[in-house]
């Protein structure tokens, strides 16, 4: 049987230099916005011929006067997608065929103008959303486990489930923030949701362990031994807990794989957070459990 | 349950399944020549348009019935322009009034706005000189008169000059209005605007009763044309203003489709692969309720919801998830058998104890998808819903359905 609990200063300190480092991570590089939470343009075209990054942006840039462009250019290497203040949909046409005048065919794909009221209010109902979710499962954990009072009250559940949850947003968000840093990702609308996401997943693994702890508690002969209890706890449900992340973990890697690419960094980032979440619920939520314990 | 009702329910929700696989294969023609899939935006190509309604000349009581006015119009323009099912819903949110416009499959997004854009929003307004003022310039004063209240617009020609003119005929309350804003203004200009542009001021001889008004600008038979085409179809109660546009190319939508397909089919075998090879014969009975749930889910799908990429997303992730219960479940009952527990004992006890943790974590996930749903637009929608739809539907196929199957094959 693997000791957690001689381990759990160590897990505890990882998770803490981990939260750290996201905070810092956060608060250095922060967030690029992307045009759905700012506002702006995005425009992605699929050109003919192999084309440069540069020679799209100094066009845009040089010859027609874009403000604040971005481009990138996909793995194929013939599709561009541009980032820019907004434009309009006539602005948009005449672009087009100028772009068409100088790089030949070129195939539009996909155009979004986004005002910036817009943004501002998906950035407050963002916000909104994971308040109520930290909030809405926390307190449904506190409730579920209303009838485990001893040794550990059961709003403390719903606070180390609320405590573990952050942890796992955090990190994920810290992480991105320094992907974006390092190759310009921005964050959108998707970002949000796959955060969201992944509060929801992960407190799956936590309930598995805390339900066991609870049926534990009510049957085991030692049950004043908290401690003994959660690293028995943790022991019996390591199996599922594994397995049932991990076929999550196989449909998001057949979906990084395969799906469609404007999909690639939810997927990636949803897979980050089950792998966090599944971690946090064995490694952290068990042992903050006998470290709330009323002495 | 008797051996007899366990084969029944088990034929049963086989039949459905069956049916299910004829109903969501993409390929059968004869279904869907009488019921398609219903995909979105993103996944056939078209336009997503925001307009946001300009509410400040209209009364607060009047809101409501603007909006709608509103909403009637746009359809009939948008049908006009001849898109299949065009869908305008209005929405409210912070206080500001929007419009949301949907065309699927649309070629000529530009024609397409500027149609909808370019409907007239008609503006009658009183002319105050301002004497102060050395160069006396104009001062308009908004009236309530506008375009809401003209009920028919004709093309009439001057019996003089031969000029193409306007005639507007106002409804009931529109005609009022116009009685009482010719009355003030008798030997003074009254101005006309016509989508922010002032169009003419001819000045008031007389008090104007019966609501019919001769808009004599400076139009060519065309426009003037054009300009009652667009009256009788509806002016717009209310200026509107494009603030998001979302655009996507019928090329990058069907290749999004069958790329995410691919990955829900890959992943379905994967997870199959899985459960068979680390459970042998109850992930066999797992993979076979794995493969019900994604029939039954698709035709839960196929009949109420509009499909987008975000909610096939939405439904490839709920496959991962849908054998959580079945894991939960299968390790339970590994326990009551090491433990020493008979074969079919161990079976009910293992259900009966994975219970509420499968229940209480599937209730997070629902409520999780409930608040995505109403915080967010309507791409996102898509995702929670088929998400939601897919954790209530495996709570049925990976519990119910395992645990019959299990019963009536298992029992020697």
């Amino acid at each position: 049987m693997f000791d957690l609990m001689k381990y759990k200063n160590l897990f505890l300190g990882l998770s803490v230099v981990l939260v750290v480092a996201s905070i810092v991570s956060i608060y250095m590089f922060g967030f690029n916005l992307g045009v759905d939470l700012k506002g702006g343009t995005l425009w992605q075209l699929s050109f003919e011929n192999q084309i440069t990054v540069d020679e799209v942006k100094g066009f845009l840039t040089d010859d027609i006067g874009l403000e604040n462009v971005g481009v990138t250019k996909d793995s194929s290497g013939l599709i561009i997608l541009i980032r820019s203040s907004e434009f309009t949909e006539d602005q948009h046409q005449s672009y087009l065929s100028s772009m068409k005048e100088k790089f030949g065919l070129v195939e539009d794909l996909r155009f979004e103008s986004i005002g910036p009221a817009i943004g501002k209010e998906l950035r407050d109902k963002a916000l909104l959303a994971f308040i109520f979710v930290l909030t809405g499962i926390s307190l449904y954990v506190a409730f579920a486990f209303r009838h485990v009072s001893y040794p550990v009250s059961s709003w403390k559940y719903g606070i180390i489930t609320l405590v573990t949850l952050f942890h796992d947003a955090l990190i994920s968000a810290g992480f991105f923030a320094f992907w974006g840093f390092k190759t310009g990702i921005e964050i959108d609308t998707n970002f949000i949701v796959a955060i969201l996401v992944i509060i929801g997943f992960s407190v799956h693994d936590t309930i598995v362990v805390f339900d066991r702890i609870r049926e534990n508690l009510m049957t085991s002969k030692d049950r004043g031994n908290l401690a003994k209890i959660v690293n028995m706890s943790v022991n019996q449900t390591f199996a599922r807990s594994f397995n049932t992340s991990l076929t999550l973990v196989l449909v998001l890697i057949t979906l990084i794989i395969f799906g469609a690419s404007s999909l690639s960094y939810f997927t990636l980032l949803i897979l980050l957070g089950t792998i966090i979440g599944t971690y946090s619920s064995i490694f952290v939520a068990s042992p903050l459990l006998t470290l709330v314990q009323g002495k | 349950m008797s051996r007899l009702r366990l084969s029944i329910f088990l034929l049963f929700i086989l039949v459905a399944t069956a049916a299910g696989v004829l109903f969501v294969h993409p390929e059968s023609s004869y279904v869907d020549k009488y019921y398609p899939w219903r995909l979105g935006l993103d996944l056939v190509g078209g336009s997503y348009l925001v307009y946001e309604v300009d509410m400040s000349q209209i009364e607060p009581a009047d809101q409501d019935i603007v909006m709608n006015g509103l909403r009637d119009v746009i359809e009939k323009r948008v049908n006009l322009f001849g898109v299949s099912e065009p869908r305008v819903t209005a929405s409210e949110s912070n206080g500001s009034y929007r419009l949301n416009v949907e065309l699927a499959g649309i070629s000529d997004v530009n024609e397409a706005i500027n149609q909808i854009g370019a409907t007239p929003f008609l503006q009658f307004s009183e002319i105050t000189i301002n004497s102060d003022s050395e160069n006396e310039e104009p001062e308009f004063i908004p009236t309530e008169l506008t375009g809401r209240y003209v009920k028919r617009a004709s093309i009439i020609f001057d019996n003089i000059t031969n000029l193409p003119q306007v005639f507007l005929e106002f409804d009931g309350e529109g005609a009022d209005l116009f009685e009482q804003l010719t009355g003030n203004n008798i030997g003074k200009p009254i101005a006309v605007f016509l989508d922010g542009e002032l169009i003419s001021a001819p000045r008031v001889s007389e008090k104007i009763p019966g609501g019919r008004a001769q808009i004599t600008g400076d139009f060519t038979i065309e426009e003037a044309t054009a300009l009652v085409e667009r009256f009788n179809a509806g002016a717009l109660p209310a200026p509107i203003n494009l603030i998001n546009q979302q655009t996507v190319s019928a090329t990058l939508g069907q290749d999004s489709l069958q790329k995410t397909v691919k990955a829900g089919v890959w992943g379905t075998l994967a997870v199959i692969i899985f459960m068979i090879l680390y459970y042998r014969v109850s992930g066999f009975y797992a993979a076979i309720a794995l493969f019900i749930y994604t029939i039954l889910t698709l035709s839960v799908f196929k009949l109420f919801v509009t499909m987008t990429l975000a909610g096939i997303a939405g439904f490839v992730l709920s496959i991962g998830m849908a054998v959580d219960a079945n894991i939960l479940i299968f390790e339970r009952i590994k326990e009551e058998i090491k433990k020493g527990a008979s074969k079919a004992v161990a079976m009910e006890e293992g259900f009966n104890r994975a219970w509420p943790s499968i229940r209480d974590s599937n209730l997070t996930t629902i409520l999780t998808t409930l608040i995505l749903y109403y915080f967010t637009s309507s791409f996102v929608k898509g995702f929670a819903l088929t998400l939601m739809l897919g954790v209530v539907v495996s709570m049925f196929t990976a519990i119910t359905v395992t645990r019959n199957l299990l019963r009536i094959f298992s029992r020697k």
